[in-house]
């Protein structure tokens, strides 16, 4: 029973690292239907801003706690800027071209982030910062569960409430749903969807760049390639729960997290990404739609 | 011409690099030694070369804009493009692809065997092009774990020649029959989904097939992978790796004339209406009394099937395989073949191939810059054309009607 | 004979003349290939600042038999596909000795390429044993250990010098990584002093690995033998360590890497690594690496110190056998000892380098110091 509640809470941590960069996509993929491959870079890139900024600061002997919050305002406030750039350099010009090109120009701005960080920064592994320290209430539960996982759990599960609250209720919100629901309707009633769609690019961009730097100070280093593989699997993540669907992003990420941990636990981790995918193609095939995606009705 | 209210937009456009790349290519640190280095000289660089860039993007629109509007008022029309115009009627087209074929043919006399090399890895891909233009081109279905079928050509070969000894020959049919036999399998489960869905599904499936090579060492040697793969043979004769290059070279010539026939025969036949007809619109497809499941199980199977043949030539000619050939960014590559050169178009495809597989190689000479170029190359081509270098054209009857309207 | 001749008919008919790399040339051509660009380039950099260092350091001297050495540097991304291209790019630019490739698997793809144009390779880091076990790859050599040996290494070390019985062998499932765990469990198993508790494979590059590390301590493994690079060593140790486990942690030369130290930090301490015998007491070895120091201003990477033995151990046996023909290349490096960073050393006919071996290190006080 106790391996079982580890393993437990192992996904759990896998889950929502997952979920956390699998808001992004789906923000994005929700307004302008255009899988953003280039959103794992931009979590690559607020994790490798908070890593540069809190490295700074601890040289110049700031505490721990404004260093933290330093560290993630910048990731943020940098990784959003990205987000606003890439969508106004390589989407917005493409809004009406085929989908495809959008998706290709993804892809490239995806290699082309990639080694703009390599180039301006290194190609080395280097080691982050441990910015959640391990809390002394914890210290009884160390073996199962960690500080940092408690901490990554509890800001997925804010930023969804969060999201999912301002989507429903402010005004930005409402002007996003009436985007992803129909453009031009959206610009007839005087909805200025360019800036909802920047919006939907900071919102989602910010939050990866929180992300990127939780996640990074969890497994204690970085390199210019960990946007790659996590972002795979967010998107993963994303289309298992509904892509498109706030609360499906998040439960698509447990639903992996946890698959890919008892894979491991109970049979092997050498087949644990083959249990996920396998995962996902069955659900798919009795759920087309993801988890909590709406079935859309075709018309012809 | 240029009004300085342009100037200071290029102005705010280069600060706003400047603050952009500041953390990144600004500051670096070592967290060991505990040093900072600002490195103040790239944000200069960055500033200027973002302003310059934006002023000349601002012009290449103001000469498009002057453009449009001259031929709105008349004064220049706009004719076919010249591509199209050399594509469709035969008296450009027949001596174009003579000519083509001419110069291909005495290539390797004309350049190093290297050239010839990288050539070879081209043609590779625009074969593969071919076939994924089937799944994703004709039949709209969004296909990203292509490298599957290549893979599975590759170690079909590999093994059948590890275990039984079996040729190249023998394992080319083999090879693209067991693709084909993969492509129905992955089609199977995907007959429901649509897009994105689709998208992830056969990206999944890639990973799957990548992931089982890795790991099952009994049936595929794992990471290591297969070494000392014979490279094909000429009735029995040894070849140097010289002549082995040149006899690729022709094969693969051949291979490419092979796939553009096929293809261009399917595309105008019963099957090739049907996956045109399933991509515009599936409901009206069905409605139409077309087999929705056939069609779709067809395109996966004969898209596949290119990708098994090219799988067998390429374990010949790298004489070596291993799982790490056979990731997710290959299959994104062909894709950006596929639609950057002109989704549909088969002259497209060609094109398409040749620089995305040439550009790297002849980057080489920037080094370091390399992959950076060849990522803003993409978003570039793709923003300013995106529907590709060679545009498929659609069929299209014009009626001698008042209303010039095109059959869209 | 009959295919001799069919073939020379088949060159004239074709037209088509070999570009064999002679000495006539007026400078020596050492190519430097491997990974330079990707998510590998931290392994092959290294060795493009290393054979900088030496042909600087031998032109400067007046080149080899008055002639100057050239480098010709490229990227195969260590893929295998690509480094077919690379070879043979290599070898149309006239390439004479080849220092590289990285990664075994790469490597093993190019050296047909080189085998017939007549180069010898060098590799600083491709530990595949089957690359010179095999006999398929007479062209080359290497100045680092094969994995058995360093497989072999580490089991001793275990069963033997800690007297353990339960060991976990984990791997990331790369050509390297999950080849020498598969020796490391051939060799306890057969050894019959201890058993195998788990053996199983982590996805590079994932979030997280509780989930296994988990799966060890439930194990009941005393320690974990883990074959990869750093990058997952870290990751696993640390979070290992922060489930309060004191498993012991064994792993090769891909960790007993400073990048590892670094990015471990405290958690680091007390693992050990197998790693080529400690040469920092080598005046050779510390000349190489305050040369680094001073032209590019950073501490050398991994395989630094390969890499310059192995460009110094080419250019030296041109230079013994006043050619660059395969064959007597092949004889000079086998004759003739020549001192470098890891040692004086020379090669035996399968290409391995004698007198480079394995030792064990363990981390202690941020710095790997050989156990004794």
């Amino acid at each position: 029973m106790e391996y079982f509640i580890e393993l437990f809470f192992s996904g759990l941590t896998r889950g929502s690292i997952y979920a956390l960069i699998a808001l992004g996509y789906t923000m994005v993929y929700g307004i302008i239907g255009l899988i953003n491959f280039a959103h794992g870079e931009i979590y690559m890139i607020g994790a490798f801003t908070s890593f540069i900024v809190a490295t700074v600061l601890s040289i110049y002997g700031f505490p721990l706690l404004s260093i933290v919050l330093l560290a993630g305002l910048a990731a943020a406030v940098w990784s959003a800027s990205y987000g606003f750039t890439i969508e106004r350099i390589a989407y917005r010009p493409l809004r009406q071209a085929p989908r495809l090109s959008a998706l290709i120009s993804a892809i490239g701005m995806s290699i082309f982030l990639q080694n703009y960080v390599l180039l301006a920064q290194t190609s080395d592994f280097q080691p982050f910062p441990e910015l959640i320290p391990d809390f002394d209430f914890m210290e009884p539960y160390a073996h199962v569960v960690g500080s940092s996982d408690i901490v990554i759990l509890l800001t997925t599960a804010v930023s969804m409430i969060a999201l999912t609250l301002l989507i429903k209720f402010s005004r930005v919100g409402k002007a996003m749903r009436a985007t992803s629901q129909d453009r031009t309707m959206a610009m007839l009633v005087g909805i200025n969807v360019n800036n909802v769609i920047s919006m939907t690019f900071i919102i989602g961009s910010a939050l990866a760049a929180i992300g990127g730097m939780l996640i990074a100070s969890h497994i204690g280093q970085i390199n210019f390639f960990i946007g790659f593989i996590a972002g795979i699997k967010a998107f993963t993540a994303a289309v298992l729960g509904g892509i498109g669907s706030i609360p499906g992003a998040v439960l698509g990420g447990f639903v992996l997290g946890l698959t890919e941990s008892f894979a491991t636990g109970y049979v092997s981790s050498d087949y644990e990404d083959v249990f996920a995918f396998s995962l996902l193609v069955l659900i798919l095939i009795f759920k087309p739609a993801g988890l909590l995606g709406r079935e859309e009705t075709q018309k012809v | 011409m240029f009004k300085i209210e342009e100037l200071k937009k290029s102005l705010l456009i280069s600060l706003w690099f400047a603050f952009l790349t500041f953390p990144l290519l600004v500051i670096k640190v070592n967290p060991i030694e505990r040093t900072v280095l600002w490195r103040w000289e790239n944000m200069v660089y960055v500033a200027i070369g973002s302003f310059v860039i934006s002023i000349l993007v601002r012009l290449f629109y103001l000469h498009q804009e002057r453009r449009r509007e001259r031929v709105a008022r008349g004064e220049i029309t706009l004719g076919d493009p010249w591509i199209q115009t050399l594509l469709s009627e035969p008296r450009y087209l027949y001596p174009f692809s003579a000519a083509v074929l001419a110069v291909s043919l005495v290539f390797p006399f004309l350049f190093s065997t290297y050239q010839t090399n990288i050539m070879i890895t081209a043609l590779m891909y625009v074969v593969l092009g071919l076939g994924l233009n089937i799944v994703v081109g004709l039949a709209g279905l969004l296909d990203l774990g292509y490298v599957a079928f290549y893979a599975v050509g590759a170690y079909s070969y590999a093994l059948l020649n590890y275990h039984f000894d079996i040729g190249f020959w023998m394992a080319l049919p083999i090879g693209a029959l067991l693709a084909a036999l993969f492509g129905v399998l992955l089609g199977f489960p995907v007959l429901r989904l649509r897009g994105d869905y689709l998208a992830i599904v056969t990206l999944g499936f890639g990973e799957i097939i990548r992931l089982i090579l890795e790991n099952w060492n009994e049936f595929s040697q794992g990471p290591s992978g297969i070494s000392n793969i014979p490279r094909p043979g000429l009735f029995g004769m040894e070849l140097s790796l010289d002549q082995a290059i040149l006899y690729l070279y022709y094969l693969m010539i051949a291979a490419v004339a092979f796939t553009i026939f096929v293809v261009n025969r399917l595309q105008d036949s019963r099957i090739g209406r049907a996956w045109v007809a399933l991509r515009e619109d599936e409901i009206a497809c069905q409605a139409m009394g077309i087999d929705k499941r056939k069609t779709k199980l067809t395109a996966f199977a004969l898209g596949a099937t290119w990708a098994g043949i090219v799988g067998v030539i390429f374990a010949a000619k790298t004489t070596f395989i291993n799982p790490a050939s056979f990731t997710f960014l290959e299959s994104a590559i062909i894709l950006c073949i596929v639609v950057l050169g002109g989704m549909g178009s088969i002259f497209g495809v060609i094109v398409g191939a040749l620089i995305l597989i040439l550009l790297p190689e002849h980057l080489r000479a920037l080094s370091d810059y390399r992959m950076l170029a060849f990522g803003a190359v993409l978003v570039t081509m793709m923003i300013f054309r995106p529907q590709g270098v060679v545009a498929n054209i659609r069929r299209s009857y014009r009626f001698e009607s008042k209303v010039d309207g095109e059959a869209r | 004979m009959k295919k001799s001749m069919a073939k020379s008919l088949l060159v004239a008919a074709l037209g088509f003349g070999l570009t064999v790399p002679a000495f006539a040339a007026d400078t020596i051509k050492l190519g430097v290939a491997g990974a330079h660009s990707g998510d590998l380039a931290s392994y092959g950099l290294p060795s493009v600042n290393a054979a900088k260092l030496v042909v600087d350091q031998v032109n400067a001297k007046g080149g080899i038999d008055g002639k100057q050495v050239e480098l010709l540097i490229e990227d195969d991304v260590c893929k295998p596909e690509v480094a077919t291209n690379t070879a043979t790019k290599l070898v149309s630019d006239g390439v004479h000795v080849v220092l590289g490739h990285i990664c075994s698997g790469a490597t093993k793809a190019a050296l047909p390429i080189y085998n017939n144009a007549g180069v010898v390779v060098m590799s600083p880091s491709a530990t595949n044993p089957a690359l010179t076990q095999s006999g398929d790859y007479p062209n080359f050599y290497r100045t680092i250990a094969s994995d058995d040996a360093q497989a072999r290494t580490e089991v001793d070390f275990a069963l033997g010098t800690l007297g353990l019985t339960k060991i976990a062998v984990i791997h990331d499932k790369g050509d390297y990584g999950k080849g020498l765990a598969e020796f490391a469990k051939t060799f306890i198993e057969k050894s019959g002093k201890g058993e195998v508790t788990l053996f199983e494979g982590v996805t590079p590059g994932a979030v997280d690995y509780s989930a296994v590390v988990q799966k060890i301590k439930r194990s009941g493994a005393e320690a974990v033998i883990f074959g990869g690079y750093h990058p997952e060593a870290s990751k696993i140790i640390t979070q290992m360590r922060k489930k309060r486990m004191d498993t012991i942690f064994i792993s090769d030369d891909g960790v007993k890497d400073d990048t590892f130290i670094k990015v471990a930090g405290k958690y680091a301490e007390g693992v050990y690594a197998t790693g080529p015998k400690d040469t920092s007491s080598n005046p050779l070895s510390k000349e190489a690496v305050e040369a680094h120091k001073k032209t590019f201003g950073s501490d050398p990477g991994a395989f630094f110190e390969n890499a310059y033995s192995a460009a110094l151990a080419l250019l030296n046996a041109v230079d013994q056998a006043d050619s660059t023909d395969m064959a007597k290349v092949r004889a000079a490096l086998q004759s003739s000892d020549v001192a470098t960073p890891v040692g004086t050393i020379r090669f035996d006919e399968i290409g391995d380098a004698v007198g480079v071996g394995f030792a064990m290190y363990q981390v202690k006080d941020g710095q790997y110091v050989e156990v004794k």
